[in-house]
């Protein structure tokens, strides 16, 4: 294993900001894996902990192959991941919307440059992402519609669901879609959780990326290969929204598969304790996002479903 | 007529609510009035815009015998970031300014509001969208028209009475703008920047309103006596010096705001208070106008100091 600085920034009055990259094995650039890019995204860091945990033994027994090398980034921002707050911390602007960056341009302008240039000649780009909604989500790969995409490919990791997202014009900023743009194959893998650690889910991320750069030959695993994951397109899911605002009570859970009427939460008035909203399933289908904060707005997506 | 655009309820005992103000003529519509927008506090730390509002509805009032078309006024789109000092929409680390045009079926509670005010907006015969940088940038009255609207906005920017108009190039972030959002499905909308964020400055708001009037004019809405316009400077971003900090500090300036700047002059410099040094004397690139300039000291390397037009 080998440690490089990929970008540094310094700043007046706090150590300097350090992107390190770990890598391993020798040979043409196959696959790098990304982590926390947000400040509250611990899960994210935990996962890319362990790939590095793993790696280095990986290494020692000479299971990278010949020729291929892997890079970790744990972390991108650790300015924001040390005190608390998800984005940027001087100006509040999220390195996930700056790609692929400009080495003149604005501070995370720079740093997400910084961090494209370090990586963008790797074959396959691997982001542990997290989404901008309160919520579980079942694990995934998710891949942006840009013409260059392999479903095929994103089948590999195992996981149990394949996304495939039409971008959005806030898309074209992030890493996942100018990796996808710049060099070929981005995938980004959705554990269940962000600012909390949920070991399991984590473990199974990396677990999927083992089993994923097993298949594309750039080492040997010889783990469970997980799932025939089923291939959807984000629009094809369907939303359940709130009626009603109030305090959120949820009766299911992700992954949990329910029938057309079954009682999803209730949405309880804050204070007289009165069931405001009985929130039922719209179908037959499985739970693949699930709201998890305590309150919620009326018309927000409480659930989505995959119907089925 | 006050009235709400569109709502969401809160988990306790509170609705989120974006208003409008209708003003129209004495005697009444006829139907075939024409209609300017006028819509600010999308960013809740921009507060230029709400003199602006408020200036405009009382000069309108005085003479409600020259209205002869209809006034929209939102003064608030992001009413919770005004009321609580954030520039994006509480609770949601999201920047209202780069959700447009929203979505009412499966998007979160800010792209349902974007959506409900994109919906009410359009069919606008013009919107203005007045923005006040941010808390780090001053910025003298301008608007930003997008490359791609050249022909058919320049002419109504010239009528703003601003001092600049600048005809940018699409980047890419700026599809997901209110401005773009409408003026790509053929409602127009001009984009004014002025001043620096949680601040007013008044004479900014005054020319700017003095500007409306002069467009209400040219579109039919106003009858009454205006100005004759400021003749901005018109440029496109060839002729914009960028000047970021090359290193982290505290930035000093030494050229006032909206001045002009000899190449090679000192815009200021970047100190370093705990040695008592300076880490970088910032200078002109190029012979200009001080259009841009950082308000807010403390700098990071790459944050913006200033932007010069080339002159």
């Amino acid at each position: 294993m080998r440690k490089k600085v990929l970008y540094e920034l310094s700043s007046i009055y706090r150590d300097n900001l350090r992107i390190k990259g770990y890598l391993f094995g020798k040979g043409e650039k196959s696959a790098c894996v990304v982590g926390a890019i947000r400040g509250n995204e611990v899960q994210q860091l935990y996962a890319c902990a362990q790939l590095v945990k793993i790696l280095k033994e990986m290494e020692k027994e000479g299971k990278i192959r010949e020729g291929k090398s892997i890079m970790v980034v744990p972390c991108v921002n650790t300015y924001s991941i040390n005190i608390n707050k998800r984005f940027y911390p001087t100006d509040n602007t999220d390195i996930n919307r700056m790609f692929p960056g400009y080495n003149l341009g604005e501070t995370t302008q720079q740093i997400a440059a910084g961090l494209f240039n370090a990586i963008q000649d790797y074959e396959i780009g691997i982001q542990f992402a997290s989404f901008y909604m309160p919520g579980e989500f079942i694990p995934h790969v998710r891949m942006m519609r840009t013409g260059y995409e392999k479903e095929d490919m994103a089948k590999e990791f195992g996981l149990p669901y394949v996304v495939i997202r039409n971008p959005k014009p806030y898309d074209t900023t992030t890493l996942n879609y100018n990796w996808q743009i710049w060099n070929g194959q981005s995938f980004s893998i959705y554990t269940s959780e962000t600012d909390k650690l949920d070991i399991n889910s984590a473990m199974q991320a990396v677990k999927a990326v083992f089993n994923f750069l097993d298949k594309e030959g750039i080492l040997e695993y010889k783990g469970h290969d997980g799932y025939v994951s089923r291939v959807i397109n984000e629009n094809a899911m369907i939303p359940v929204k709130s009626k009603e605002a109030g305090i959120f009570e949820s009766m299911t859970e992700v992954n949990k598969d329910v029938k057309k009427g079954e009682l999803l939460a209730y949405i309880i008035d804050p204070y007289e304790g009165y069931v405001k909203e009985k929130v039922l399933a719209p179908c037959d289908g499985t739970v693949f996002f699930a709201h998890n904060a305590p309150m919620t707005h009326n018309n927000t997506v409480l659930y989505k479903m995959i119907e089925g | 007529m006050v009235n709400v655009v569109t709502q969401v309820e809160l988990p306790v005992d509170e609705k989120l609510k974006i208003y409008k103000n209708r003003l129209i003529p004495q005697d009444g519509l006829k139907g075939n009035e024409k209609r300017i927008s006028i819509v600010t506090g999308t960013h809740g730390d921009e507060l230029e815009g709400q003199y602006v509002c408020y200036e405009l509805q009382r000069r309108i009032k005085e003479h409600m015998e020259n209205l002869t078309g209809i006034v929209d006024i939102y003064p608030a789109v992001n009413p919770l970031g005004i009321d609580s000092i954030t520039r994006g929409v509480p609770g949601f680390d999201l920047d209202m300014n780069r959700i447009f045009p929203g979505n009412t079926e499966s998007g979160a509670m800010p792209e349902y509001l974007a959506a409900g005010l994109v919906e009410d907006l359009s069919g606008s015969d013009m919107c203005v969208d007045i923005h006040a940088s941010n808390i780090f940038l001053k910025e003298i009255p301008q608007v930003r028209i997008n490359e791609k609207d050249r022909r058919k906005l320049l002419p109504y920017a010239k009528l703003l009475n601003v001092d600049y108009i600048w005809v940018h190039s699409a980047a890419t972030v700026l599809e997901a703008t209110l401005a773009y959002s409408l003026n790509s499905t053929g409602t127009p909308m001009l984009v004014v920047e002025q001043g620096v964020g949680m601040r007013l400055t008044r004479e900014y708001g005054d020319q700017l309103v003095d500007g409306l009037f002069v467009l209400m004019k040219k579109l039919g809405i106003w009858s009454g006596k205006v100005i004759k316009p400021k003749k901005p400077i018109v440029s496109k971003d060839g002729m914009v010096s960028f000047i970021n900090a090359p290193d982290s500090g505290i930035f000093v300036p030494e050229v006032a705001h909206s001045n002009m700047i000899k190449k090679g002059e000192l815009v200021g410099n970047i100190i370093d208070p705990l040695n008592g040094t300076i880490r970088n004397a910032i200078l002109s690139p190029v012979d200009g106008l001080v259009f841009t300039l950082r308000e807010y000291p403390v700098v990071n390397r790459g944050s913006l100091i200033a932007r010069i037009l080339e002159m």
